[in-house]
C-alpha cells in the first residue's frame, strides 16, 4: 500500500475512533489550551498595543525626537515617507507679562495636529466645564493654563505679553498630555501657534529651546522609524517613547502582560498534564486494537505509522478549532472591555493563531508520541493472551519529551529565561514534591488497620494500582490548584495589586523644600486639613568617578547612561529601606542598638540604574557637590516599585553622609481632584517650591491595572477550562480497570452499598491529598506572584486549605462515585462485555 | 502446509524454567482439518501462538507454506500472516471502537484490497448478520460478536485458518451453530484448519486429533 492509501486508511481508523469516543478528551485537551493560548496571544497583542498607545497619550505622541538645536528636516520627511503623521513643537521657558505683572513661563508653540495621542482640554471660563480641543490655538492668539492666569491675574481675551508679540487670551488649558513628562512643567504654560513664534523674537542664539518632532502612527511603522532615528542620532539629539520617558508605567505595563502570559502558561501546564492523562488512556484502550492490527499482518512501524499519521492529523484539527474559538473568545473579551479600554483597540494580527497552532500540535505530539510509539511494541500474542499488556518504557522515561516540550513552550511563551525557568521549575518541582508526599501518604494510608471491608477494598485498590495513583493525584492536585488560584487566589492577588495603588495614592510632589521652611508647610497642611506627608532630604551632586575611573559620558554608548552620567543625582539618606523597595544584592546597612548603621560611607542603589552605568557591590563612587566631594562603597542594590508614586532615591546613603552638603527636601502627597486654590495658596506662600503633578500618570495606572484585571478574569476561564479537563481526565483515567474490577466484585456478591463506600473511600482519601497539594501550590502560586510580580506583601490564605481540602475531597468522592456508578446499576455482565 | 519439527517452548519464572512443549513434531497437509486437543495448560494455545508467529520457540522450527517462520523477524512474520492466516479467537477480539462491517474491513484494509466494504459485507451476510453491519460489538451478543470474528477470519481468504477455543465463551447450541459455520465456510474456502480445543465433540469433527499432554505430544 502506498504512503497516500495508508494516510486514507489512518484518517479512517481516526474516524471510527471519533465516532467511538475515543479521542474526545484529547480532543477538548487541546482545544482548550490552544484556545487559552490564542486568545492571550490575540488579547495581548491588541491590548498591548492599545495600553501603549494610551500610554502614549501621556506623551501626546509615539515617539518624539528632540535636540536643543533646530531638526534636520529628514526626521520629519522620512516619518511622512513611513506613513506616519508628523507634528513639531518648540518648548522654552520666558517671561511672560501682562496686567502689570509677570511670571516665568513655560511656552509652547505647536503645529497643527497637536496632540496626535491625548486629549488637550480647553475651557472658557475659569473653573467652567471644559472640552475637548479640536484645534490649536489660532495664529494670533494663546491659550494658557489657570497657573498663568492666577498668577497675572488676567481674564480670558487679556493680552499676555511673550517676547515682542502681544497676544490675547483665547482658552484656558485644563489639561495637557504631555504635561507630566518629566519636571519640565514646572512653570505656567502659554502655547501659541508655531507661526507666531518668529514674531516674538526669542529664538536666537543661546536659547533654552527644546525642538520637537513627534510621530504617530502604526506600531510596526513607528517601531522602524525609531530604528531609522536611532542610527542616526546626533549629539544633543535624543529619541523618546513612553517607556523611556516612565517607569512606572513600562513597570505596570510589564506587569499587566506577565499576568496575562502566566495566565495563558498556567492553561497550556494544564492542558499538558490533561493531554498527558488522555493519551495514556487512548494507549490502554488500543493495546487490542495494535496485537489484532499485528495478528492480521501489520508490522511494528506500520502499526506506528497509522497512529502518527491519526495524531496528526487530530492535532492539526483540534489546533484549527482552537484558533477559531481563541479568536472569537478574544474578539468577545474586546467587545466586553470594550467600554473600559478608551482607545480603539487595534486589529489582531495573525502570528498568536499561528503560535496557538503550534502550541497544539506540540503538545499533543510531545505527550502521545512516546506512548504511540510504546504501541508499536504491543506483541501480537496479546491477542492470546490478554495479560501480557503495557510494553515496557512506559514509566517516567515516557514522558521525558512531553516534559522537553513543556519545557521549551513554557520558555517561549514566558519570553525570558528566567520568568520560564521560574515556571517550569517551580511546576516540576510541585510535580515531584506532590508526587512523593502521593506515594509517601498512599502507603501510609493503606497500612491503616480497619474493620470495614469497604475501606479496606478501598486502601487495597489505592496500593496496588500505585503509579496511577500517584499520577492521579497530582493530577488532580493540579486541577483543583488552578481551580483555588482562580477563585480565591485571584481575587486577593488582583485586589493586593489595586490596593498597591489606592485612590488617594500621592498624585503631587514637592521638590525643593528648604530646611527652614518645614515649620511653615506644617502649618499649611495643618490648616488645609491635610496630614503633613513625610519629608525626604534630597542632595543634588555629579557623578565624578567609579572607583578610581573619571566618569564621562563619552565612556558609555547606551543613551540613558549617556544622560545619567552627565546629570545631576538626586541622593537622600534614610535609616531603613523604603517598604516599596526589594533588596536584590548585598546588605541594606545594618544598626546597632541604638538604631545607628554601622559607618555611614556607603551607598544603596537602584538595581536598574547600576546595570546602565555598570556599578557593582564594592565599587566606591565620588559625588561632587557645590565645590566639595564625597565617597562611598555601594554596599547594596534595590529594586524600587516606581508604580508606587512614593518619592524615591536611586541612590540612598545612611546618615552621616550626606549632611554636610546643600541639602532640600521633597515629599509627595494627594491633592483632591479641582482643589486648584490650594495649589495656588501654596506656590504664593512658598514660590521657590516645584510642584510636579502625576496625577494623570497616575490615573492612567490605576485604569490599566483595572483593566488588566478584568483581562486577567476572562484569560482565566480558560485555565478553569483546562482545569476542569484535567479533572475529567484524571478521574476517566482510572476508570475501566475500576468498573471492571467492581464487577468482578458484584459478581463475587459484593453489595451495592460496599462497592460504593469503597470507591468513594478511595476516591476521598484522592481527593484529600489532591486537595491537600492544591492548597500548598496554590499558596506558593500566589506567594511567587505577588513577590515576583506585584512586588507585594502576600500573607498565606487559611481559607484555600480549608476551602481547597474540604471541597476536593467531597467532589472528588463525588465524582468518582457518579464516574463508576454505573457498575452499580447495570448488570455485571454488560459491563463485562463493554470491557471485553 | 505446515510442518513443526522439534519445537520446545521454555518459560522462565523465578528461578525455575518451566517446559511448556518438548519436543513437538507434526506435519499437516493443506487442505486438512486438525484439532489439538489436550487439558488446561498441556501447551494448546503456547503452540497455536508458535504456528501463528506470535511467538517465538526456545528450539525447533515451523514452516508454513515452505517458509520457516522464525527465519523472519516479527515483521517478516506478520506480513506472512497477512498473506496467509486467518485467526479466530476464544475472546473474540473484536475493536470496541468499530462496528461490525469496520471490524470484518480491518484485515482487508491492512492489505490494501480495493474494495474492503463489499467483501465485508458479503461475509457478514454469509454468517447471518446482513441486518447488524452497524452495530458496534457492545450490542451484539456473544454468538453474535463470534459470527463477526468469523467473518473477520475469513474475508481474506486465508490458507491457513486457526482457532482457539472459538467456542470456549459460548453456551452450548450458540457453540454448535458457530463450529457448523466455521466447518463450512471452510470448506468452502479450502482451507487448512487448525483447532485447539478441550471440546472433544468438537474435535471428533476434524480429519485429525493432535493429543497434547504436558507439553508432549502423544
Amino acid at each position: 500500500m502506498g504512503w497516500i492509501g495508508e494516510i486514507r486508511l489512518a484518517l479512517r481508523l481516526l474516524a471510527r475512533d471519533w465516532r467511538a469516543g475515543e479521542l474526545t478528551l484529547l480532543a477538548v485537551a487541546v482545544v482548550v489550551a490552544v484556545a487559552g493560548v490564542t486568545t492571550v496571544g490575540f488579547f495581548t497583542d491588541r491590548v498591548h498595543q492599545a495600553l501603549n498607545r494610551q500610554a502614549n497619550q501621556l506623551l501626546g505622541a509615539d515617539l518624539v525626537v528632540s535636540a536643543d538645536r533646530p531638526l534636520d528636516t529628514q526626521f520629519a520627511t522620512e516619518a511622512t515617507r513611513m506613513g506616519l503623521q508628523v507634528t513639531h513643537m518648540l518648548r522654552f521657558p520666558s517671561m511672560a507679562a501682562g496686567n502689570g505683572r509677570n511670571v516665568l513661563a513655560e511656552i509652547k508653540a505647536v503645529s497643527a495636529g497637536y496632540p496626535q495621542r491625548g486629549e488637550l482640554r480647553i475651557t472658557d471660563q475659569l473653573y467652567a466645564p471644559d472640552r475637548r480641543a479640536t484645534s490649536i490655538p489660532a495664529p494670533g492668539t494663546v491659550w494658557v493654563d489657570e497657573k498663568l492666569l492666577t498668577r497675572l491675574q488676567l481674564k480670558p481675551g487679556d493680552v499676555v505679553e511673550v517676547g515682542n508679540s502681544r497676544l490675547p487670551v483665547a482658552a484656558i488649558i485644563t489639561q495637557e498630555p504631555d504635561s507630566a513628562i518629566g519636571f519640565i512643567n514646572a512653570g505656567p504654560r502659554v502655547m501659541m501657534n508655531e507661526a507666531d513664534i518668529a514674531a516674538t523674537g526669542l529664538v536666537q542664539v543661546g536659547s533654552r529651546i527644546r525642538y520637537r518632532v513627534q510621530v504617530a502612527g502604526a506600531a510596526a511603522a513607528v517601531d522602524a522609524y525609531r530604528a531609522w532615528v536611532d542610527a542616526r542620532l546626533q549629539p544633543g539629539q535624543r529619541v523618546e517613547s513612553i517607556q523611556d520617558a516612565r517607569p512606572e508605567i513600562r513597570s505596570a505595563l510589564d506587569r499587566a502582560e506577565k499576568f496575562l502570559n502566566l495566565a495563558a502558561l498556567f492553561s497550556v501546564v494544564l492542558a499538558a498534564v490533561a493531554v498527558a492523562l488522555a493519551a495514556r488512556r487512548f494507549l490502554q484502550r488500543h493495546l487490542d486494537a495494535c496485537a489484532v492490527m499485528r495478528c492480521h499482518g501489520a508490522s511494528r512501524g506500520r502499526v506506528v505509522r497509522l497512529y502518527v499519521v491519526q495524531f496528526i492529523a487530530l492535532g492539526f484539527v483540534a489546533s484549527i478549532a482552537g484558533s477559531v474559538a481563541g479568536f472569537l473568545a478574544q474578539h468577545a473579551l474586546a467587545l466586553w472591555l470594550g467600554s473600559l479600554v478608551t482607545v480603539e483597540l487595534p486589529g489582531a494580527g495573525p502570528m498568536p493563531a499561528i503560535h496557538g497552532f503550534v502550541t497544539g500540535l506540540a503538545l499533543l505530539l510531545g505527550f502521545s508520541l512516546p506512548p504511540l510509539l510504546a504501541l508499536g511494541k504491543v506483541p501480537p500474542l496479546r491477542v492470546l493472551r490478554r495479560d501480557i499488556g503495557v510494553p515496557g518504557g512506559m514509566g517516567w522515561f515516557a514522558y521525558v519529551l512531553g516534559a522537553a516540550v513543556i519545557a521549551g513552550l513554557i520558555l517561549w511563551k514566558a519570553g525570558e529565561l528566567r520568568l520560564g525557568l521560574l515556571v517550569f521549575g517551580g511546576f516540576a518541582a510541585a510535580m515531584l514534591v506532590a508526587g512523593l508526599l502521593a506515594w509517601g501518604v498512599i502507603i501510609a494510608v493503606s497500612q491503616l488497620q480497619s474493620s470495614g471491608v469497604s475501606w479496606r477494598f478501598g486502601m487495597a485498590n489505592l496500593r496496588r494500582r500505585r503509579l496511577a495513583s500517584v499520577l492521579q493525584v497530582a493530577a488532580l492536585g493540579v486541577g483543583v490548584m488552578a481551580l483555588l488560584t482562580l477563585t480565591i487566589i485571584r481575587g486577593e492577588l488582583l485586589q493586593l495589586w489595586q490596593d498597591s495603588l489606592p485612590p488617594d495614592a500621592p498624585n503631587r510632589f514637592i521638590v525643593n523644600i528648604q530646611k527652614d521652611q518645614i515649620p511653615a508647610l506644617e502649618k499649611f497642611f495643618a490648616a488645609q486639613k491635610i496630614a503633613m506627608p513625610e519629608l525626604h532630604p534630597m542632595v543634588r551632586a555629579r557623578l565624578s568617578k567609579i572607583n578610581e575611573r573619571a566618569v564621562s559620558s563619552a565612556d558609555y554608548t547606551d543613551d540613558r547612561a549617556r544622560r545619567l552620567a552627565d546629570r545631576e543625582f538626586n541622593l537622600s539618606w534614610t535609616t531603613h529601606m523604603q517598604k516599596d523597595n526589594v533588596l536584590v544584592a548585598g546588605q541594606f546597612w545594618n544598626v546597632n542598638e541604638k538604631n545607628e548603621p554601622l559607618r555611614s560611607d556607603q551607598f544603596s542603589m537602584e538595581d536598574g540604574i547600576a546595570k546602565t552605568l555598570g556599578i557593582r557591590i564594592g565599587d566606591v563612587l565620588t559625588f561632587d557637590s557645590a565645590g566639595s566631594s564625597f565617597a562611598a562603597e555601594v554596599t547594596s542594590l534595590r529594586k524600587v516599585d516606581w508604580d508606587s508614586f512614593n518619592v524615591n532615591f536611586f541612590l540612598v546613603a545612611p546618615p552621616g553622609l550626606l549632611e554636610q552638603q546643600p541639602v532640600s527636601f521633597v515629599t509627595s502627597f494627594y491633592l483632591a481632584p479641582g482643589n486648584v486654590e490650594l495649589l495656588n495658596a501654596l506656590v504664593k506662600q512658598f514660590p521657590n517650591f516645584l510642584l510636579i503633578d502625576v496625577a494623570q500618570v497616575l490615573n492612567q495606572v490605576q485604569s490599566m491595572i483595572t483593566q488588566v484585571s478584568r483581562a486577567v478574569q476572562f484569560v482565566f476561564l480558560f485555565t478553569l477550562l483546562a482545569g476542569l479537563v484535567v479533572l475529567y481526565a484524571a478521574i476517566a483515567s482510572t476508570q475501566d480497570e475500576r468498573l471492571y474490577q467492581a464487577t468482578i466484585m458484584r459478581t463475587l456478591g459484593a453489595s451495592r452499598a460496599q462497592l460504593a463506600r469503597a470507591n468513594i473511600a478511595e476516591f476521598a482519601v484522592i481527593g484529600a491529598l489532591a486537595g491537600l497539594i492544591a492548597a500548598a501550590g496554590a499558596n506558593a502560586l500566589g506567594y511567587a506572584l505577588a513577590s515576583r510580580i506585584i512586588n507585594v506583601g502576600y500573607s498565606f490564605s487559611l481559607t484555600v486549605w480549608a476551602v481547597g481540602i474540604s471541597c476536593s475531597i467531597v467532589g472528588i468522592a463525588a465524582a468518582g462515585y457518579l464516574g463508576t456508578r454505573q457498575v452499580l446499576r447495570i448488570s455485571p455482565l454488560r459491563v463485562l462485555r463493554q470491557l471485553s | 502446509m505446515v510442518r513443526v519439527a522439534q519445537l520446545t517452548k521454555q518459560v522462565t519464572t523465578g528461578d525455575s524454567a518451566l517446559t511448556i512443549l518438548r519436543d513437538v513434531s507434526f506435519s499437516i497437509a493443506a487442505g486438512e482439518a486438525v484439532a489439538v486437543v489436550g487439558a488446561s495448560g498441556s501447551g494448546k494455545s503456547t503452540l497455536l501462538g508458535l504456528l501463528a508467529g506470535l511467538d517465538t520457540p526456545t528450539s525447533g522450527s515451523i514452516h508454513v507454506d515452505g517458509q520457516d517462520l522464525f527465519a523472519l523477524d516479527e515483521d517478516g512474520r506478520a506480513a506472512l500472516r497477512a498473506r496467509l492466516l486467518g485467526f479466530v479467537f476464544q475472546s473474540f477480539n473484536l475493536l470496541p471502537s468499530m462496528t461490525a462491517l469496520e471490524n470484518v474491513m480491518l484485515p482487508l484494509e491492512l492489505a490494501g484490497a480495493p474494495d474492503a466494504a463489499n467483501a465485508a459485507r458479503e461475509l457478514l451476510g454469509r454468517v447471518g448478520l446482513a441486518a447488524r453491519l452497524h452495530h458496534y460489538p457492545k450490542q451484539l451478543s456473544g454468538g453474535e460478536q463470534q459470527r463477526v470474528a468469523i467473518a473477520r477470519a475469513f474475508v481474506t481468504k486465508p490458507a491457513l485458518l486457526l482457532a482457539d477455543e472459538p467456542t470456549g465463551n459460548l453456551d452450548a447450541a450458540t457453540g454448535a451453530g458457530i463450529i457448523q459455520l466455521m466447518f463450512e465456510l471452510n470448506r468452502e474456502q479450502g482451507a487448512t484448519l487448525i483447532l485447539v480445543t478441550h471440546d472433544a465433540e468438537l474435535s471428533q469433527r476434524c480429519g485429525r486429533v493432535l493429543q497434547l499432554a504436558g507439553g508432549m505430544l502423544q
